[in-house]
């Protein structure tokens, strides 16, 4: 950690709270979104879906509507060149797995969920759209549905797809855990369940087609994952060269814009009618039609020594996919891997399960799948130091994993493991306990810890690419396909660049997201950007100074280690100086390149049997410990959350006020989900699709949260830093329920914690009541 | 039907259709993309303008019930023809992640300070309350209005 600290004073630019470039343009909405585009004309499009979670579709004529005058074009399944779509390994690696999840652009024959889409309309106007789809003659005879992943599973239950109901699988078994759990000083029992959420993000899903005067057929959208312009080729069945996808900053992702969303869409009707065409999702329908965050049952059955020791862990979990498969599969491997929590315990056994079923699909979220086993695994923990009468942090020290141990599936933690002195400093942050505001409020504290892998399985074999190059006036530009959903993903390259290249921030134009013009650099998802399009720009500005300071160190006769690059100079040992426009100028001459093209390659490997404990599965994982102080007011069963401090090792901040910025904002998407957030589904039908019914946190709603930032200086990212998009909406709802238990004594093991849940567990409600 | 307002201090008349909104009619017929569209039931707050120097709703106001109100956006706040201190300290303190929310946030902060020159905390999350934000857990927002409140209570006295 000294050496963390040193090298951080010899940083010119990383590791300070520079003003992001994007902010800048942001606050004077100089910044064009996806549906803030719009070109001369242009059509609007619009989407039939269906109204039925599962039903046949046995009428579907659409030359009423396609006669309407202002229509151009009703397109339905049979119009679409290929209408089949792969979602299971979105982004530049292909080619892995087994999975090979898809699903139709347009439904054919059956819907299997409300919202699925059925035919495609483009008019002059929206107004004319939405009449068009009106007079699309459909007819659905509805059929019999799951809506449970229990009942998916139950014998005879009808198949949601041929192949049965059971998506994905995964076990694993290290240890005896029978033996264990007999020999175990205290076993805690329990099961939770986690709800369906939503990204609920703040822009709509959204984008512009047109077929450019190259012949391209280009989208711009807002997506985190450009590299869906090959999904896009293969539905149109054109050369995917022919098929550009530019990625707009984006209003908010948080996974939700992880799978494809307008873009097919948008590609056919461009094709199909020759002019631009824009697509945006109301509100209802993106909270109808878009995956959604996977409801969990987490059993768990965890033995411990009486020292607070956990020697056992046995869990079953069971996750439900809804209609299609997307990421189901993955998400759930998530789980498996993480589902014992960052402890070391030498008894595991999980068997995880994923379902399908009727109701709204689910897949990539901001947390993946390792998220739900937090809430199962620090509630199952907090219970065991209750029975023990051991205090929360000094548990999860006892328990904490350390560099050199091996996760259940095999991995082994390569890195510093800063889980203890997170808890100290996340629990101590709560400061002095706040008084009770009457004898029927009770105050109380809770403590949750988790790890989240950043970046991609180990066996998708990841890269990112970058571009960097100085203009002829010493003015530098940054290409990278990396898009920016709102974290400063793009400012923070322009700071690595920076560092290294011995130029202003002021001085640098980066380009980002563009599938035809930036090199690609993978999605942004998995916490991987700043790890991978971090690692490429710095390795790609290295390799570019490299190059520059031969050069520099010829005119001037010095070594190049004895060369510097700062403020746009050439600085030698010896305090002479060369301006950098000269040196470029005899690079041109010289024929030097005054720019470079650069890839980075994460560590890879072979696919692992978990059940085995074979090996790596992620590259590497971000640690954290939040602290909740709740008061509940025990005659009304509400909750509010007094003080909040959520610490995390990130290696080490690039911009610390960035990664402070992913703290707070993650941890209360984690409180929403924890308290109030809820996509309410009956028999596959979707009550919350507004705003007004799906509620997230506002500003009155929530604490400051405190944010401690820890660097350890070890991670695998730029300058060492880890990823920090996802980590920190894991522990929140486990914090809340830990903080309620302590306050009032009553343990709540289904999400979210409304004030009903709480009267209940408090025996204020009784049952129907 | 014909529209009557005053946007950003210029009088305008603009043909819309009599259903047409407030939101719509400065997106679609006059590409003032500065206001967003989120949620079109007046939840988010996204489409926040102010009506006679008062936070509103765009999507919920027909443009036509308009009369000659005054309608102000984002592009409106300007100071000197450069950024509005508010602005500056909403980028000075990470109080910018996505942006989508932003322009209707500094509308409806700097309608709050016209009404509370020193507000506190709890009185700018409260003010805050109709805008949602999906990125920033609303701190460095709380922050950057404190910031800009500090520095102008500064310049006053």
């Amino acid at each position: 950690m000294a050496d963390a600290v040193s090298t951080r004073e010899a940083l010119r630019v990383v590791g300070h709270p520079v003003a992001r470039h994007d902010a800048r343009d942001k606050v004077v909405a100089a910044t064009a979104y996806a549906a803030d585009w719009a070109l001369p004309g242009m059509l609007h499009a619009a989407v039939l879906r269906s109204p039925y979670p599962s039903a046949r579709i046995v009428k579907l004529e659409t030359a009423r509507a396609a006669a309407m005058p202002g229509v151009a074009v009703v397109l339905t399944a049979k119009d679409v060149p290929r209408n089949t779509v792969s979602t299971d390994v979105p982004g530049q690696t292909t080619a892995v797995g087994p999975l090979r999840a898809t699903l139709h652009v347009l439904a054919e024959e059956r819907v299997r969920h409300q919202g699925e889409p059925v035919a495609l309309v483009a008019a002059d106007t929206l107004e004319l759209a939405q009449a068009a789809v009106d007079a699309i003659d459909v007819e659905y005879e509805t059929t019999p549905g799951v809506f449970t992943p229990e009942a998916a599973l139950a014998p005879g239950a009808p198949p949601v797809h041929p192949t049965g109901n059971l998506l994905a699988q995964w076990r694993v078994a290290r240890g005896d855990v029978t033996r264990a759990l007999a020999g175990a000083a205290v076993v805690v029992e329990g099961e939770y369940t986690t709800q369906l959420v939503d990204a609920a993000y703040l822009e709509p899903e959204s984008g512009v087609a047109w077929i450019d005067s190259d012949g391209v057929i280009t989208i711009r959208l807002s997506t985190q994952v450009i590299e869906h312009f090959r999904d896009v080729a293969e539905v149109l069945q054109v050369p995917q060269n022919r098929v550009r996808v530019i990625g707009t900053y984006l209003g908010g992702g948080f996974g939700g814009k992880e799978d494809v969303t307008v873009e097919a869409y948008l590609g056919l009707l461009a094709l199909k009618t020759g002019r631009p065409v824009k697509m945006v999702w109301t509100r209802q329908e993106s909270l109808l039609a878009r995956a959604k965050r996977h409801p969990y049952r987490l059993r768990y059955r965890t033995g411990a020594a009486a020292t607070g020791e956990i020697v056992a862990q046995q869990i079953e979990l069971l996750a439900d996919a809804g209609a299609y498969a997307y990421l189901s599969a993955l998400v759930l491997l998530y789980s498996t891997v993480t589902a014992a929590g960052p402890y070391r315990v030498a008894a595991v056994a999980v068997d995880a399960r994923v379902a399908y079923t009727n109701n709204p699909p689910t897949s990539a979220m901001r947390g993946f799948g390792a998220m739900q086993t937090v809430f199962a695994y620090e509630s199952q923990l907090d219970r065991v130091a209750r029975r023990l009468g051991m205090d929360p942090v000094e548990i999860r020290r006892v328990n904490a994993l350390r560099r050199g141990d091996t996760l259940p599936v095999g991995q082994v933690i390569e890195t510093h493991v800063a889980l203890p002195e997170l808890a100290e400093r996340a629990w101590a942050a709560l400061g002095p306990p706040a008084p009770s505001r009457a004898p029927h409020v009770k105050v109380g504290r809770g403590l949750a810890c988790n790890f989240q892998p950043y970046g991609r399985i180990v066996w998708l074999h990841d890269w990112a690419s970058a571009w960097v190059g100085f203009e002829m006036d010493g003015s530098l530009v940054v290409r990278c396909g990396c898009p920016d959903v709102g974290g400063g993903q793009a400012a923070s390259l322009c700071q690595i660049a920076a560092e290294v290249l011995g130029v202003g921030l002021e001085r640098i134009s980066v380009h980002v997201s563009d599938s035809a013009l930036t090199p690609l650099a993978g999605t942004t998802t998995a916490s991987r950007q700043l790890y991978m399009s971090g690692n490429a720009v710095l390795k790609t500005a290295r390799e570019l100074r490299a190059q520059l300071l031969t050069v520099a160190a010829s005119l001037l006769r010095a070594g190049v280690d004895d060369l510097d690059l700062e403020q746009e100079r050439v600085v030698a040992r010896d305090g002479r100086t060369l301006p950098l426009p000269d040196l470029l100028r005899e690079c041109a001459r010289a024929g030097v390149p005054r720019s470079h093209l650069g890839v980075y390659h994460a560590p890879a490997g072979e696919p692992v049997d978990l059940a085995k404990g074979s090996g790596k599965v992620f590259p590497d994982y971000t640690f954290g410990a939040h602290a909740a102080e709740v008061e509940v007011d025990t005659e009304t069963g509400v909750v509010r959350v007094l003080g909040y401090a959520a610490a995390h090792d990130v290696g080490r901040a690039i911009n610390p006020q960035s990664v402070e910025g992913q703290i707070q904002g993650g941890a209360v998407q984690g409180l929403g989900y924890g308290l109030m957030e809820e996509v309410v589904v009956e028999n596959g039908i979707n009550l919350t699709t507004s705003f007004s019914t799906y509620l997230i946190p506002t500003a009155a709603d929530v604490p400051d949260v405190a944010a401690i930032v820890v660097e350890s200086g070890e991670g695998l990212g730029p300058f060492n830093a880890r990823g920090i998009g996802e980590p920190p909406i894991g522990p929140p709802a486990a914090a809340i329920a830990n903080a309620i238990e302590d306050a009032t004594g009553a343990r709540l093991t289904r999400l979210p914690i409304t004030a009903e849940r709480v009267a209940r567990a408090l025996g204020l409600l009784t049952e129907g009541a | 039907m014909i529209a009557r307002l005053v946007l950003n201090g210029r009088a305008r008349e603009v043909e819309v259709r009599p259903n047409q909104t407030l939101l719509e009619m400065l997106r679609d017929t006059l590409g003032v993309f500065d206001v967003k569209e989120g949620c079109d039931e007046g939840v988010c707050g996204v489409c926040t303008v102010l009506l006679d120097g008062r936070p509103a709703s765009s999507c919920l106001v027909l443009a036509a019930a308009l009369r000659g109100r005054a309608v102000t956006t984002l592009r409106g706040i300007e100071r000197d023809g450069g950024l509005h201190p508010l602005q500056e300290a909403f980028v000075r303190h990470g109080a910018v992640q996505c942006g989508f929310c932003t322009p209707g946030m500094l509308l409806t902060v700097l309608a709050l300070l016209e009404r509370e020159p020193r507000p506190d905390r709890p009185a700018i999350r409260a003010a805050l309350e109709g805008n949602l934000c999906r990125c920033t857990g609303y701190a460095k927002i709380v922050d950057a209005v404190e910031a800009y409140v500090r520095a102008e209570g500064g310049r006053d006295g």
